[in-house]
């Protein structure tokens, strides 16, 4: 629905208009390869040279980083960020590369940076000149995240960083990361420090990233070793010990709940399959046979696809109303279930999709007998990437569980 | 048309609503509520209607039955947002009123339009109580299903499932002629009417079903001619949907906030049963759900106001999701109250009950889901591809 501009401010309007201009004038040119669903299924340079420069533009035309400061490379303007999303979205751009950097490293850049790392890493990072990843989870800390291992040790005006992380998306394209560390073993959460690390420049001597091949066969994540990387203590991001709460912005905005809208724009994939609509859902039964007739005509699919819009649709509905204070019970209700909501209407519609292809759905999208380029199928196995990440949705409901209706601690 | 970002719900919508709440609190909390409604346990009893008629005076002197009253016919003309709002109170109380028959035949009113129905409308701005008489014994929701006759100006057969019937000083009486459907206004006290009041499940109203025997119609009765109270009755539906809906979120509401406070306090195995993930899960997929149901519940309401040509499908989706989480905080509230949940003493049941009742009213889950997929989809076997796609 077009609900977007009915109320916009009158800087929305106008900033709304340019964005439509712009992207009405600048039309993008066709993937040179097969793009991925997301941007932490890039695998190759070519997918992401192409991703990059579509970044690189739509920053330069102001389209990223619209809300923060212009002396961090924003465009210095008040709630426009979501003006942007709708209109790259509607025009149907394809997702941003630097999406760890633009969702997760920008916002805790921005609210906890010395002035001298916001003024000259986020440019780059709008910009895609620097591509970013998230040096979190350990083998030994996943869901137990607080129980990173990774050291860094102080040696007077420097840092020397030794450790493995894991599930690195982007790892192996990536400039810089943010680091969760160990600073002090005697303390569990008030022994972090948080740091952003230049990667790149020591790949091969203190610093090894190694992919990690995931079930589609795709790589994009990848496990990182550190053996003495030494850091200046410039690249320390909040104070010695205070790295477990620096890392609650990370993790606030890669649930969705945090207070800085991220730049996005819009899916990968086949541009003409719109699989992460349940309501594509629709058109798939119409086309897929069943017992003689369409799965269509199946009163039970019929009624496990309504189940999957009004799911979808309550979801959206969700997010409109987290904007209307009146009608919510408490400010985070609604923002700390939008990556554990989102994920599993996104995992079961793809699911969903695969039992009404039948037979069908066998086939693998490198295969042209593949029905919708095999998207959903790909989708499926892709969605438990994001039921997993950023805190698994089992992690996600003992959050709410604790935060929002008060219930004694889990862990 | 556009909806508004903030469906319509302003901050009137928004006053009214906090007055509401912190009213129903003082004056009925759920000790005295559990009083009023749970005196008597006996199965056997006769068909109850225990209400409190000093605290419905009150409520119709706050305006609320105003609400969806249009301006010119002596109301405050509010969005159905601000009804949503209120609907959703009466239900977080469970209050026994027939505040929700009476709004829903207010919405049934105004689609009626003509001399009677305003004329209605104005009396029940300054509180007179109606309710729908307008569904036959097999409990079909559909609009042509009557059983009530309407020859010669009189009216004969039976209406069932008729909500706080005895609390109720005029019925909007659905009635078949040989032009078509109509709509009749017809005092309780009317000759010929007889309430047989239901022994229901739900303690927090009542139902009864109505015999008419040659009751005599006055042209001024007619609120909708023949032929003309079906398209009445469809235009009225998304907002009925809306409205039980949201009474369901409210009840939906009061248990999840009931049951974590248990789960807050009720320690087992050295720790408060919250600390549990059996516990602790379904409530946040309660939580979720519910607010899934209340977004839904919003923009259904925002629609019928700002969007009416998507206003039947948003209604059914937040009646469907209502209806499932009001089944789904029932279950969860009694189970984790353990046994003391599973007596009559504790309130739960009070409210479980009222759930149940609103969930089959108009239609379930299931029903909703399969009405919506007929908007959505076509008729099973059309093979018609309906314009309906993503907003």
């Amino acid at each position: 629905m077009s609900e977007e501009r009915s109320r916009d401010t009158p800087e929305q309007a106008e900033f709304r208009s340019h964005c439509r201009a712009w992207l009405t004038a600048n039309p993008l040119p066709d993937a040179p390869v097969r793009l991925p669903q997301s941007a932490i299924e890039i695998m190759h340079t070519a997918q992401l040279d192409y991703l990059r420069e579509w970044q690189r533009l739509a920053y330069a035309a102001g389209l990223i980083g619209c809300d923060y400061p212009v002396a961090e490379g924003g465009g210095g303007r008040k709630d426009c960020q979501i003006v942007a999303n709708q209109e790259m979205q509607r025009a149907g751009r394809p997702f941003l590369p630097n999406i760890l950097g633009l969702g997760m490293a920008a916002p805790t850049i921005h609210l906890h940076g010395t002035q001298t790392v916001r003024e000259t890493l986020l440019p780059r990072l709008f910009s895609c000149a620097d591509i970013w990843c998230q040096g979190f989870s350990e083998p030994g800390a996943g869901s137990d995240l607080a129980n990173v291992q990774t050291f860094a040790e102080r040696r007077g005006e420097r840092w020397v960083i030794n450790g493995h992380k894991v599930w690195t998306s982007l790892a192996h394209f990536a400039d810089w990361m943010i680091l969760l560390a160990r600073s002090d073993r005697t303390n569990k959460y008030e022994g972090m420090t948080y740091f952003v690390v230049p990667i790149k420049a020591e790949l091969g001597r203190a610093v090894t990233v190694r992919p990690l091949i995931k079930i589609t066969g795709e790589t994009g994540f990848n496990e990182v070793f550190f053996d003495g990387l030494e850091i200046p203590d410039d690249y320390r991001v909040g104070a010695v010990g205070q790295g477990w709460q620096v890392a609650q912005t990370t993790l606030l905005h890669e649930r969705g709940a945090g207070p800085m809208v991220t730049p996005s724009s819009g899916r990968g994939g086949d541009p003409d399959r719109q699989i992460a609509d349940a309501y594509g859902l629709i058109d798939l039964a119409r086309t897929s046979p069943r017992a003689g007739k369409t799965a269509a005509d199946d009163p039970v699919l019929r009624d496990r696809i309504m189940q999957l819009i009004i799911r979808q649709e309550g979801s959206r509905q969700g997010a409109r109303r987290a904007r209307v204070p009146a009608l919510c019970e408490h400010p985070q209700r609604i923002p700390l279930q939008a990556k554990l909501v989102m994920s599993e209407i996104r995992q079961d519609a793809c699911a969903l999709a695969m039992e009404i292809q039948g037979a069908a759905s066998s086939f693998a999208f490198s295969d042209a007998n593949a029905p919708d380029g095999g998207e959903w199928a790909l989708g499926y196995m892709n969605s438990y990437g994001v039921t997993i990440a950023a805190g698994t949705n089992e992690i996600q409901r003992n959050i709410l569980g604790e935060r929002v209706l008060g219930l004694a601690k889990s862990k | 048309m556009t909806q508004p970002k903030d469906f319509g719900f302003d901050d009137d919508a928004a006053m009214l609503r906090d007055t509401a709440r912190k009213f129903l609190a003082d004056h009925l909390p759920t000790d005295k509520l559990h009083r009023l409604v749970a005196a008597n346990s006996d199965p056997y009893r006769t068909p109850a209607c225990d209400w409190d008629q000093n605290l419905w005076r009150q409520i119709v002197a706050l305006g609320w039955t105003t609400v969806a009253v249009p301006e010119a016919d002596g109301g405050m003309g509010m969005k159905l947002a601000a009804l949503a709002g209120l609907a959703e109170e009466v239900g977080r109380a469970a209050l026994p009123s027939p505040f929700i028959a009476t709004a829903l035949a207010t919405l049934v009113l105004r689609e009626c339009g003509g001399e009677p129905a305003r004329k209605l409308l104005g009396e029940i701005a300054t509180g007179r109580a109606a309710t729908l008489a307008t569904t036959p014994r097999s409990g079909a929701w559909e609009i042509d299903a009557c059983a009530v006759r309407l020859e010669g100006g009189k009216l004969q057969g039976s209406a069932w499932f008729v909500q706080d019937a005895r609390k109720a000083d005029v019925l909007i009486v659905k009635a078949a002629s040989a032009d078509g459907i109509a709509l009749c206004a017809v005092p309780v006290n009317s000759a010929g009417v007889d309430i047989v009041p239901d022994a229901i499940i739900d303690l927090t109203r009542d139902q009864a079903h109505v015999q008419f025997d040659n009751v005599a119609v006055a042209p001024g009765q007619v609120l909708a001619a023949p032929g003309k109270g079906a398209a009445a009755l469809a235009a009225a539906e998304p907002a009925l949907l809306t409205i039980i809906a949201a009474d369901m979120c409210g009840a939906a509401e009061w248990l999840l906030q009931t049951t974590a406070e248990y789960a807050r306090l009720r320690e087992q195995f050295g720790h408060q049963i919250g600390y549990f993930q059996a516990v602790k899960h379904p409530l946040v997929n309660l939580m979720i759900a519910l607010d899934q149901a209340k977004s839904l519940v919003y923009n259904a309401a925002c629609a019928v106001d700002s969007e009416p040509e998507r206003a039947p499908a948003y209604a059914r989706m937040a009646k469907a999701a209502a209806a499932d989480v009001a089944a789904y905080a029932s279950n969860r509230a009694i189970q984790f109250h353990g046994g003391i949940g599973f007596t009559w003493e504790c309130a739960v049941h009070l409210y479980t009950k009222r759930q149940k009742h609103n969930q089959m009213f108009y239609g379930d889950g299931s029903y909703q889901r399969a009405k919506l997929a007929e908007l959505l989809m076509g008729a099973v076997g059309s093979g018609a591809a309906v314009g309906y796609s993503s907003p």
